[in-house]
């Protein structure tokens, strides 16, 4: 295909896609103009219902709990994917690899960062239900506090800590964890998922009822998923990288 | 017409996004395009706290400066090694 043929048919198309999305963008309601009736009144109902002061963590762990329930699955069946494709038998060992840090400014700023950031991460998952924050974005944050261990220490001390003995147990509760808690609803005689232990007192770690403990397992299984798929990407492709220098 | 409604700082931050957006695709070389979309990605996070959506600046934050850059440096590394 000649450039003249490629640029024939790429101003065309641009023109068409341009006038589309100047089309789009002319129609849509002007800005903070929201016009569903949905999140307005979620945002009446949520706090008075439930006692939850952060409405996001209310929607996504009690009121559609059951679709986060969706969500959490497609983190785990893709984590179970990754590592069946590259968790192999016959990978090296990586030995003593020399890649300790040298800078000890580096390595003591750093140790001294993981500590930090673990604390916040499992601060926005506890408190989740009362400011921004919960299950997803603290163990998301949890499991790149956990990589810091790698970038300022050395592989040695980062496969102690992110080892599939360690990873693979917290994975697994936290992805059933979330169902079990759903079914124990169910031997109450309630929907499944319903929230039995709430609402709390509102603006307390004890706000979120039983959604809290989904919260918690959604905030494991996401951290020990993410750190699965690092620890899996590392062993697959960094290490063989650095042993060979 | 959406862009009149805009606090300023909004219009600024949404400027800052664009600049940014256009230095990634313009930066050539794949490991400092990886910086460039560092900063690209804390200015995203920037946005989405202005756009008071605190609960997605943190999900940004950790896929931003995390998740990605490990992705694409690994397979850059993979990529050069063959």
């Amino acid at each position: 295909m000649t450039r003249s043929v490629r640029i024939g048919i790429l101003v065309p198309a641009l023109g068409l896609f341009g006038f589309l999305l100047a089309w789009a963008l002319v129609g849509i309601p002007s800005f903070g103009n929201y016009r569903g009736s949905y999140g307005y009144i979620l945002n009446r109902v949520v706090t008075p219902e439930r006692h939850m002061t952060n409405v996001v963590t209310g929607v996504v762990f009690d009121y559609r709990g059951f679709d986060t329930m969706g969500e959490e699955f497609i983190l785990f069946a893709a984590v179970v994917g990754v590592v069946l494709l590259l968790r192999q038998g016959g990978r090296e060992e990586p030995g003593d690899l020399k890649d300790s840090v040298g800078s000890d400014g580096v390595r003591l700023g750093g140790t001294l960062a993981v500590g930090v950031c673990v604390l916040v991460s499992l601060w926005l998952v506890a408190y989740g239900f009362v400011t921004p924050g919960g299950g997803f974005q603290g163990g998301a944050a949890l499991a790149s506090s956990v990589l810091l261990v790698f970038l300022v220490a050395s592989h040695k001390a980062w496969s102690g800590v992110a080892s599939n003995r360690v990873l693979d147990p917290f994975e697994g509760v936290g992805a059933g964890g979330y169902v079990v808690i759903g079914l124990g609803a169910l031997i109450g005689g309630l929907p499944f998922l319903t929230n039995v232990l709430g609402p709390g007192t509102a603006g307390t770690l004890w706000s979120g009822g039983s959604a809290a403990f989904v919260n918690w397992s959604a905030g494991m299984e996401v951290a020990a998923a993410n750190l699965i798929l690092f620890t899996e990407f590392i062993d697959e492709y960094v290490v063989p990288l650095a042993a060979e220098k | 017409m959406i862009l009149a409604s805009l606090a300023p700082l909004q219009y600024a931050i949404f400027l800052l996004v664009a600049v940014a957006a256009t230095t990634v695709v313009l930066t050539r070389d794949v490991q400092r395009q990886i910086v460039v979309n560092g900063f690209y990605g804390i200015l995203l996070v920037i946005l989405l706290v202005v756009l008071a959506a605190p609960d997605v600046a943190l999900s940004m934050l950790a896929v931003s400066t995390v998740g990605y850059p490990l992705v694409v440096l690994i397979a850059i590394a993979k990529s050069r090694d063959r």
